[in-house]
């Protein structure tokens, strides 16, 4: 029997226990860090409330630092940063501490994984629990000591008298076995937006050790000898695989189920409650083939999209949902004024979050409670979603994260979720449901596609007077970026529940200092409103990459205009001193050279090189890109070889988590800078695996040079989804440097840069 | 139903299944071998990938009567944490996984190929890891611990 066996078996027998099944992984040596599978002795007892002290760490009987961990890491070490941070408070080693996360029934809601806010936000507050913690427990050594807390000091948990080292006292004997039972401030908010507070005083950067070096993460040992377990490998006793039935027409309603169309696989079973309708089987391969085998008459309805060649006009025409914006300093003026205007257009189009696995999810629905294994970045809202779909109070749903398909924003593991508890509801037994490709990929929530109309005035001299840039298109969420309402999931929908319905848009978002501006943006509803294929949600930096393709290239046509250089044109209209080290820092690094937009141009037969930049600010982040491309004029395709990267987040907790991740989201950006497009007709999404929706591959992987700098000193900013935001400017600027054809439709594939030629 | 005979990792098990079964679900669901990982069902991401008689193959789109009585590997026979294969170790050097759900068809494709060539340049490797994906972009990391990996076999 292999190791990966025996887990399974050990997992089992948790299951089937009373424990809370718990992953906690060892934050000691690489190898050692493998998953450990267990009971939860060291969880919070009793309800978690946010201002116990015990709700958010425990010392254990052997001084092992255990973390309970609102959010979960999607495998950019959110949580190695949480255990840096807290260690760096209580001065105990890393190989001492390791962290819970994701389980509703051991750690407080904290907002899941959001809006880069892991170490912004989260780790603000490890930071306060840790120093309060520490602060808590030298008061009691100093009371079991006999002296004054000042004269205490704390080596690799354990206090001591300085200059009297024997006198000592460790955190766990302190502890002993009791909890801290002791209170931390906390500003009544969950989510994001949870923040606590105590007397106690973190300690001063200059006092760092362990914040800064770059610890390795507690789960990639796991993940490499495959000996984690993951969401779609839970098992549980008596369960039966599912698969959903998805509509051949979004917007169809179900009129009849031929059960008999399934009748010669064993153990299939038809499970419908509306217009949800799924099949289970106790084997996976039968429930696979039951669902390909459902007869299902679904009624008529007239063709729910429009022609994917009429979306942009489709944008344009449609009656706006809602609106807003804001201006600084007489814009109308400054157009009135101007003797020259700069116009432009541009066009993104629905991108797919795509999971590199489907969505996965296991349910067990009893009487007495339910439980969900889920791989969705936000389980505490997912419980809640949950227990809307199943009627029942959301006190009773026990929902578990496990390591699942990286999520980065709404995908489709929250639906799965849904899906895989309504059918255990149903079935009265547990059940697995896995989405197939064509689910993962043509049904999960999308980004939104949208215009943007820009203008600017210049004076004679070139000199910009005004800007006016306005954004139009599908709200960045029709459905919640979070599952925490039964009618903001598929499985809600469905079965007629209504969600939170947003329309919300946004502007760019930057320091330049343009004395005349007007950002404004307008929303439109979702073609076919509710369980549809096009509903939109968050995907990774949420509309980023939209405007600022959008803004970016419009920054290269003003100076274009204005024959000035792109990065010096930046920089005149900036005066924060870090957004210009940073750019200055990425044109010095890129070799970049200097001259009027549009010169930066070599041609090696039908390849034309070009170099071209990109700025952003994200939540304070500040990020400068430069793109190095070659385009073949000829056939229009691209290649981008280069991507050098100036990347600005303030405190870095770990420069190796923040180098990998800062690289993943490159590429991941790359991807959707130059591939990634939902293709679509009147009748549905065709966009439904790896040929239809094709992605960045390992061909086309760019050198990435990126200058992370040294720390600053000042807070964190998030850097999950920074680095991407600029990206799809930065190359189709590189491409009319290249090709001195300005592209203003994404993504920057062979079409569209055709197109433009 | 047919039965058949597989040997994966070393030890040999009879199932029961439909012929036409892919192996995937024979590894995960009947030996509770749950490393290749299923991502597409289509052949198009290699998450599912296995050795069969050495050669990287996608399990998700072979049928298990093909596997019968030919050698299985799985991610778990290819290493362990105690006696790493030198692809595991370089990813794990390198630090490169991050959610991790395609790694398994990164490193035993990385692993077959490394068998068949030594010193390949960064095209060959290239070449030889073409098509497999990775959607949270970790492909430079990728890359160094390949090279990483060929350099410590060469």
């Amino acid at each position: 029997m292999n190791a990966n066996t025996d887990m399974s078996l050990s997992r089992r027998t948790m299951l089937q226990g009373t424990g809370a099944l718990v992953i906690a992984v060892s934050m000691g040596g690489t190898t050692e860090a493998l998953a450990q599978v267990m009971a939860a002795p060291a969880a919070p007892k009793g309800a978690l409330h946010p201002t116990d002290l015990d709700s958010w760490l425990s010392v254990g009987p052997d001084g092992k630092v255990t973390l309970f961990f609102g959010k979960i890491d999607g495998g950019q070490g959110t949580d190695l940063a949480m255990g840096q941070i807290v260690a760096e408070e209580l001065d105990v080693p890393m190989s001492s501490v390791s962290v819970v996360q994701g389980d509703t029934a051991l750690t407080v809601n904290q907002g899941g994984a959001s809006g880069s806010t892991g170490v912004r936000f989260a780790g603000a507050a490890f930071r306060q629990a840790g120093a309060e913690a520490r602060r808590v427990l030298v008061n009691r050594a100093a009371e079991r000591l006999g002296v004054a807390p000042e004269r205490l000091t704390v080596t690799e948990g354990v206090v001591s008298v300085v200059g009297d080292p024997a006198k000592k006292i460790s955190y766990a004997e302190i502890i002993d076995g009791k909890g801290f039972q002791s209170k931390i401030g906390w500003n009544d908010e969950y989510g994001n937006a949870l923040a606590l507070t105590s007397p106690a005083k973190p300690k001063s950067y200059e006092q760092y050790k362990v914040v800064g070096t770059p610890q390795k993460r507690m789960d990639v040992a796991g993940k490499v000898f495959g000996t984690t377990p993951w969401t779609g490998d839970i098992r549980v006793d008596g369960m039966v695989h599912g698969r959903m039935i998805r509509p051949p027409v979004p917007g169809t309603s179900v009129v009849s189920v031929d059960e008999s169309s399934i009748a010669h696989i064993p153990g299939a079973q038809v499970l419908r409650k509306g217009d949800f309708i799924g099949v289970i089987a106790p084997k996976e391969w039968n429930a696979i083939k039951a669902a390909q085998a459902l007869h299902v008459n679904w009624s008529e309805v007239k063709d729910p999209f429009v022609e994917m060649p009429e979306l942009y006009n489709h944008i344009r025409n449609a009656p706006p949902t809602n609106r807003g914006g804001n201006d600084r300093g007489k814009v109308d003026e400054a157009f009135a004024r101007a003797s020259r205007v700069v116009t432009a257009q541009y066009e993104f189009p629905f991108q797919s979050h795509a999971s590199m696995g489907p969505g996965v999810a296991v349910a067990d629905v009893r009487s007495d409670g339910v439980k969900v294994w889920t791989g969705t970045q936000k389980p505490h809202f997912a419980a809640n979603g949950v227990a809307g779909c199943l009627g029942v109070a959301p006190e009773t749903v026990h929902a578990v994260w496990v390591a699942g398909s990286g999520c980065y924003g709404r995908n489709d593991a929250g639906d799965v979720t849904m899906d895989a508890a309504v059918m255990s509801q149903l079935a009265g037994k547990p059940v697995r449901v896995q989405y197939m490709r064509h689910e993962g990929t043509g049904w999960d929530p999308k980004a939104p596609a949208s215009i943007h109309r820009a203008r600017a005035a210049l004076d004679a001299d070139g000199n910009l007077l005004a800007i006016d840039f306005y954004s139009k298109g599908f709200s960045r969420v029709d459905t919640n970026s979070s599952e925490g309402r039964s009618g903001d999931t598929l499985a809600g929908m469905l079965m007629g529940h209504k969600g939170a319905i947003q329309q919300v848009f946004n502007n760019p978002e930057g320091a330049y200092n343009f004395a005349n501006r007007r950002f404004s943006w307008e929303t439109i509803a979702a073609i076919l409103p509710g369980a549809s294929p096009l509903r939109t949600s968050h995907l990774r930096d949420p509309l980023g990459p939209q405007i600022h393709f959008a803004s970016e290239s419009f920054m290269d046509e003003i100076a274009f205009a204005a024959k000035a250089d792109p990065v010096e044109f930046r920089l005149k209209h900036l005066s924060n001193p870090r957004d210009i080290a940073a750019i200055k820092a990425v044109a010095e690094r890129a070799g970049w050279k200097y001259g009027p937009a549009g010169t930066r141009r070599s041609r090696r037969g039908d390849l034309a090189m070009g170099q071209g930049i990109a700025y952003a600010q994200r939540n304070g982040t500040i990020v400068a890109l430069v793109a190095d491309v070659e385009v073949n004029v000829r056939t229009g395709a691209i290649r981008v070889p280069k991507i050098t990267c100036a990347h600005d987040c303030g405190l870095i907790v770990n420069p190796e988590t923040l180098k990998l991740t800062l690289e993943g989201s490159i590429v991941q950006g790359l991807s959707r800078a130059i591939h990634e497009e939902v293709q679509f007709n009147s009748k549905g999404v065709t966009s439904v695996d790896w040929l239809t929706y094709p992605i960045v591959d390992i061909q086309e992987a760019p050198q990435i040079d990126d200058r992370v700098g040294q720390p600053i000193y000042t807070r964190s900013t998030g850097a999950g989804e920074s680095a991407m935001r600029p990206l799809v400017g930065a190359v189709a600027n590189a491409v009319f440097e290249a090709t001195g054809k300005r592209l203003r439709r994404a993504p920057v594939n062979p079409a569209n840069i055709l197109r433009s030629i | 139903m047919p039965q058949y005979t597989i040997r994966v990792d070393g030890q040999t098990h009879t199932i029961e299944a439909d012929a036409d079964m892919p192996l995937l679900y024979a590894l995960r669901d009947d030996l509770g071998l749950p490393n290749p990982h299923f991502g597409c069902g289509l052949s198009q991401c290699g998450a599912c990938t296995v050795h069969m008689d050495g050669k990287a193959i996608r399990s998700c789109s072979t049928p298990v009567a093909q596997a019968a009585g030919l050698e299985i590997k799985t991610l778990n026979g290819l290493g362990t944490p105690d006696r790493p294969h030198p692809v595991q170790k370089a990813f794990l050097e390198e630090q490169v996984p991050q959610c991790g759900y395609c790694i398994n068809g990164w490193v035993m494709t990385a692993a077959a190929f490394l068998e068949t060539k030594k010193n390949p340049t960064d095209a060959e490797i290239k070449d030889a890891l073409a098509g497999l994906k990775c959607r949270c972009g970790t492909h430079t990391a990728i890359m160094r611990a390949v090279r990483r990996a060929a350099d410590s076999m060469a």
